[in-house]
């Protein structure tokens, strides 16, 4: 049993990637390294559980990466998606940094593994985790238990004390072994967003953050980040944003991950509760098609909305967890949906006739498009004719939060008065808003996770031995 | 829509892993669920004989119990593999042999046993079962070599059209891929993966036993196991070829092929057997087939008491134990023969079948992309 009264040289909150590149980076310097989990065991990383890639700069090919992905492509593509709202100096100190994790992180025990099948063109530039993000914590896990870092599982931090910048301790909600407030030297940060705290989505969304579904475990809910905003630490990052996809709408509440998405919207139309379209379901070519329609749906009343396709094109795209429903005709689908099947069958009507002819191909913006139609769909366009008729109930699944902690290149917490934080560390979702304003691409959050968690440990170790 | 209830979790968990796909580079299994949309019972059948229940993707799954999706491949399609053996053994009236493997077994070399004791009692005098007998021929004046051949040969002769019955049944299932014949570089492949157990390596850090911690003892366990089988059945062939072709007759002298072989093998198959069932008992429950643990027991245990009994006959063959030591022996040797088709043994035959049926279909994969 270990004595959790003592004063650690780092304490981690968090249990995520983040938080153990930063717990194993701190006690490979020399420091005692002490790791609060919120959630049960099985539960523990938080959204690493879901991910399946980082992505990292690398000048040539390797066994599992296809082509080189320089330092300056990677910067382009960020500059692009984050349409500039990135900290310039610690996007490319992270790029750089991120050069070296392809190898760090598979001294610490991880495992790559070439693309997956149907992962599209993720090939070059994103390396893959042999058996996907748990197994990846799994082996930093063991790596860290084995280099005698301390982990405890269901230990949520109720109050952290911090006084003029300075972190004192942090206090649990339900004691560890009699002990309720654990002591140490510097403090590292990496205890995720807020996408799980409905409460809080309400503040920017209303009531329609009822019918979001959450695509992490029920822990992601923030209450590390609230109190270090609370305590004066400086907000970046758009608080009213969060990345958002849609999801089957049976899927459960909580922590569906990755399998209950939908990538089909291009094969058919998209209606609302009124079997109305709502938007142009030909507007842009994967990835980005498949992160706007969780914001759109969002949109939508109730927050539910019918992608509506086909048999012609069910083989299609991956196969899914939730079986499409089906109905021999279009009224028929209506009736299994609850939507007013004249409606259904007079938007369907509608897009049908106003199709074009053209030349399909689902992997470029091709010419198959509708006129004489609101809204238009610019691509992929062809007719619903096919029976039977299939459709997939979808909702917003959110995966994370924008709103972070300012920090530095040494992953040092900035205070609101722009000061650096004496002994207070940040890494990953806490803080992935520095570099990642707004957007997303695949394998990002790992990328800020592993460099700045790998840093933070460092650097936290250092200031715990000054 | 599935013959039973297993297949309908498993065909449910296919359907899961299917849309996620993050196990793909763990083994054959996940590669194999991927090439389809939807599953056969001949399909989930090929894909539980595929799986050599490393344990890895349960370990890796964030989806595993107690996740509400309740993924658990390898104890699913451990269930539906045992399943598998019933389905496909020969004759039909024998699939019974599966439900109760445990008590099955013990009772047929408890039997086996018996009556080879029984035997040699009746047909010789006390002076002769426990007289002691050295040279040339030693064995023969407990059991003539004729008896022996006619005996085991029968017996083994009957082992071997059962498994190739089943085994038959078992590829008709599974669906041999359109437009692609067994070569031989795909029957390579297969000794070649089976040899090595290339997929009892969890994807290469070993496999999961008792905890989240890899390890390769069962892969090590399962070598000594199969190569010291291999040895003893290599020992018993020099052994007939040096009777027939040289008119050497057994027992042979230590330091002879026969009993080299015989004994190296027999070294590893007490090691192995032993090892296995210690891992077995070690293993995570939720990892298993829970009450069918039987079949496996029984099979380990009959594997090491087929190496203990053979070990102690080479010990004391030259004192008056040897005439009850070789009639046990022969007894538990008997049952090992017989009961073959009706046990865990037959897990080698489909998974090496499910091993070659998944080299043409990589082969035919390739074929499709080069296309």
């Amino acid at each position: 049993m270990v004595d959790l009264s003592q004063k650690f040289d780092v304490l981690v909150i968090g249990g995520g990637n983040a938080a153990l590149c930063a717990a194993i980076s701190a006690r490979r310097a020399g420091a005692s390294v002490l790791v609060l989990e919120g959630a049960p065991k099985f539960y523990r990383g938080g959204n690493t559980r879901h991910t399946r890639n980082m992505r990292c700069a690398h000048d040539a090919a390797t066994d599992i990466l296809t082509g080189p992905y320089t330092e300056e492509e990677f910067w382009d593509d960020l500059l692009r998606l984050t349409g500039g709202q990135t900290d310039e100096e610690l996007a490319k100190f992270m790029i750089a940094e991120s050069k070296d994790i392809l190898n760090w992180i598979v001294e610490q025990g991880v495992r790559w593994q070439p693309s997956l099948g149907g992962t599209l063109s993720l090939g070059r530039t994103n390396s893959f985790f042999l058996g996907g993000g748990r197994a990846m914590l799994n082996a930093l896990y063991r790596t860290a238990e084995k280099l005698g870092v301390v982990i405890v599982y269901d230990a949520e931090v109720a109050d952290l004390q911090i006084e003029r910048g300075v972190f004192l301790s942090a206090s649990l909600g339900q004691p560890v072994d009699g002990v309720t407030e654990v002591r140490a030297s510097t403090l590292v940060a990496a205890a995720g967003g807020f996408e799980a705290n409905i409460e809080w989505l309400k503040q920017y969304w209303g009531e329609a953050a009822d019918n979001f579904l959450i695509r992490g475990t029920p822990y992601n809910r923030g209450s590390i980040l609230k109190l270090l905003l609370d305590k004066g630490v400086q907000e970046v990052g758009d608080p009213t944003q969060c990345h958002a996809v849609a999801i089957d709408a049976r899927a459960p509440k909580f922590d569906g991950g990755i399998i209950t998405r939908h990538d089909s919207v291009v094969f058919g139309i998209v209606v609302n509760k009124h079997a109305q379209r709502f938007h142009d379901e030909g507007e842009d070519i994967w990835p980005k098609r498949y992160a706007i329609w969780g914001r759109l749906v969002a949109a939508q009343p109730d927050q539910i909305a019918y992608i509506i396709f086909d048999a012609s094109v069910r083989n299609s795209f991956m196969p899914t967890l939730f079986p499409p429903i089906e109905g021999a005709s279009i009224a028929e689908l209506a009736g299994k949906l609850g939507l007013e099947p004249a409606a259904l069958e007079k938007t369907v009507t509608d897009f049908n006739a106003a199709v074009r002819p053209g030349t399909f191909d689902h992997t470029i913006l091709d010419d198959c498009r509708t006129e004489g139609v609101t809204p238009p769909k610019t691509h992929w366009a062809r007719r619903i004719e096919a029976p039977p008729y299939l459709a997939y109930p979808v909702r917003p699944g959110i995966t994370f939060t924008y709103l972070g902690t300012r920090v530095n290149r040494q992953a040092r917490l900035v205070m609101k008065d722009g000061t650096p934080a004496a002994n207070m560390f940040a890494a990953g979702e806490i803080m992935a808003g520095n570099v990642l304003g707004k957007g997303y691409a695949a394998g990002i959050g790992m990328t800020i996770g592993s460099v700045f968690g790998r840093v933070a440990g460092r650097e936290a170790a250092k200031n715990a031995r000054n | 829509m599935h013959g039973t209830r297993i297949l309908e979790e498993a065909d449910r968990l296919m359907t899961v892993c299917n849309s996620c796909r993050y196990c793909e580079g763990l083994c054959a299994v996940f590669p194999a669920m991927e090439m389809r949309r939807s599953f056969s019972d001949g399909d989930l059948n090929y894909l539980a004989n595929l799986c050599h229940s490393c344990g890895a993707c349960y370990t890796d799954c964030q989806f595993a119990p107690p996740h509400e999706f309740n993924v658990n491949v390898p104890k699913t399609l451990a269930l539906a593999r045992a399943d598998s053996y019933a389905a496909y053994a020969w004759p039909r009236a024998f699939a019974g042999a599966f439900a109760r493997n445990g008590l099955v077994i013990s009772l047929i070399a408890a039997f086996s046993v018996a009556a080879f004791i029984f035997g040699f009692a009746a047909w010789h005098d006390p002076q002769v079962l426990f007289g002691v007998h050295i040279g040339p021929g030693a064995f023969y004046r407990l059991m003539p070599h004729n008896a022996m051949v006619v005996l085991f040969g029968a017996a083994f002769l009957y082992a071997i059209v059962a498994l190739v019955m089943g085994v038959r049944a078992f590829w008709r299932d599974i669906g041999e891929p359109a437009g692609i014949k067994t070569g031989v570089a795909e029957l390579f492949q297969a000794i070649r993966d089976a040899g090595t157990l290339r997929y009892l390596d969890g994807g290469g850090d070993g496999c999961f036993n008792e905890d989240d911690r890899p390890t390769d003892r069962r892969r090590l366990y399962h070598h000594l196991t199969f190569y010291g089988f291999a040895l003893c059945f290599a020992s018993t062939s020099v052994a007939t070829m040096y009777h027939y072709l040289l008119a050497r007759q057994a027992p042979y002298p230590w330091w002879d092929l026969p009993v080299v072989l015989g004994t190296l093998g027999g070294i590893g198959l007490l090691i192995g057997p032993a090892g296995l069932l210690a891992e077995r008992w070690q293993r995570d429950p939720e990892l298993t087939d829970g009450a069918r643990r039987g079949m496996d027991v029984a099979f380990i245990v009959m594997l090491f008491f087929t190496s203990l009994t053979g070990m102690a006959l080479l010990l004391w063959r030259e004192t008056a134990a040897m005439g009850p030591l070789l009639a046990l022996h022969l007894g538990v040797v008997f049952a090992l023969f017989v009961t073959m088709p009706y046990g865990k043994f037959v897990h080698g035959i489909y998974r090496f079948a499910a091993l070659v049926r998944y080299a043409m279909e990589r082969k035919a994969l390739a074929q499709g992309a080069a296309e």
